[in-house]
C-alpha cells in the first residue's frame, strides 16, 4: 500500500532516510520546472534542485503539516532560486549585441507586423530569457512569479517570505526595470 | 516599436512555453546517496531526547529509593518508632544540660 506524504515525512523524522525517496520522485519534476525558470544551464538547474532537496531533508523538522508538503517545498525552491540569482548576478548579460538569427528575425517580424508575431516561437522564448537575464534578481523573481506564472501578490509574499507591501514595491520597480531593458533593446537594435 | 506590446508578446511567449519538468536520469539515486551520507542533526530533537532519557533515569532512581525505604527501613530500625527516636536525639542535649530540680532553689 502506498504511504501518504504525512506517513513518509513522519518516518523520515524518525530516522528512516529511505522514506524520503518517494517524496524526491514525486516532487522533483516541479522543482526542476521551477529551477529552469531561473537558470539556463542544465548543470545549474541540477545544482539548484540538489540544494533544494538537501535543504528539504535537513529542515524537514521545521515542516508543519498545516499546509501541504508541496507548498512548503515550493517556498524552499523559490528561495533557493533567488539565492542562486543573487550569487550569479555578476554574470548577468548586459548587452543585446549577440542575438541569434531567429531572435533577430522574430524582432524584425514584430516591428513590421506586431499582431502576427508568433508567441509560440522558440525565438520569442529565448528573447524573453535574455531580457529576464538582464534584470536584477528581485526584479526577475517578481516578473516571473507575477507576470509569467500569474500568481497573486499574496502568493508571492508567501513564496518569497517578503511582506505584501514589499512585493508591491518590488513589482513596481521590476516593471520599470523591464521597460528600461526593453528600451535598451530598442535603442541597440533600431536607433 | 511599442514596448508595452513587445513586453506583452514576450511574457505571453514565456507563458505559452513553460519549462520542462524533466528530471535527469539517476537524479533521485544521487540525492539519496547524498542524503544517506548526511546525519540528521536536529539539535532540538537531540536535546529533547537527552531530557527524556534523564527524566526516565530520575524516575527509575526515585522508584528504587522509594522501594528500598518502604521494604528495607522497618527491618533495620531497632526501636520501631522513628519519630520517637528522632525526638530523643534532638532533645538529648537539652536533657543533659538541664540541672536537677532540687538545685534550682
Amino acid at each position: 500500500m502506498e504511504r501518504t506524504e504525512a506517513e513518509l515525512i513522519a518516518a523520515v523524522l524518525r530516522g528512516d532516510a529511505e522514506s524520503f525517496e518517494p517524496l524526491v520522485q514525486k516532487f522533483s519534476p516541479r522543482v526542476f520546472a521551477t529551477a529552469r525558470r531561473y537558470a539556463r544551464r542544465e548543470s545549474e538547474v541540477e545544482d539548484i534542485a540538489q540544494e533544494v532537496w538537501l535543504k528539504a531533508f535537513q529542515k524537514l523538522g521545521s515542516f508543519r503539516a498545516e499546509a501541504p508538503f508541496e507548498h512548503w517545498l515550493m517556498r524552499l525552491t523559490v528561495r533557493t532560486c533567488y539565492d542562486f540569482l543573487r550569487s550569479h548576478q555578476r554574470n548577468r548579460e548586459l548587452s543585446f549585441s549577440d542575438l541569434s538569427d531567429p531572435e533577430e528575425d522574430w524582432l524584425e517580424h514584430f516591428v513590421s507586423r506586431p499582431e502576427t508575431a508568433n508567441e509560440h516561437a522558440d525565438a520569442a522564448k529565448q528573447l524573453i530569457e535574455r531580457i529576464l537575464a538582464q534584470l536584477t534578481p528581485a526584479a526577475r523573481l517578481v516578473i516571473t512569479l507575477l507576470e509569467i506564472e500569474e500568481r497573486s501578490v499574496k502568493e508571492i509574499a508567501a513564496l518569497t517570505g517578503w511582506s505584501i507591501p514589499l512585493v508591491k514595491v518590488r513589482a513596481f520597480r521590476a516593471r520599470a526595470e523591464m521597460k528600461k531593458v526593453l528600451a535598451k533593446l530598442k535603442k541597440e537594435k533600431y536607433l | 516599436m511599442d514596448l508595452n506590446d513587445l513586453q506583452s508578446k514576450l511574457v505571453a511567449a514565456a507563458r505559452a512555453q513553460p519549462p520542462s519538468g524533466a528530471v535527469p536520469y539517476g537524479f533521485e539515486r544521487r540525492i539519496m546517496a547524498r542524503i544517506k551520507g548526511l546525519a540528521v542533526v536536529d539539535h532540538w530533537a537531540l536535546w529533547a531526547r537527552a531530557l527524556w532519557q534523564a527524566a526516565a533515569s530520575c524516575v527509575a532512581l526515585t522508584l528504587l529509593l522509594a522501594a528500598l525505604s518502604l521494604f528495607a527501613a522497618p527491618g533495620k530500625s531497632p526501636g520501631g518508632d522513628i519519630s520517637q527516636e528522632f525526638e530523643n536525639t534532638v532533645l538529648a542535649a537539652a536533657d543533659l544540660e538541664q540541672p536537677p530540680a532540687d538545685t534550682l532553689w
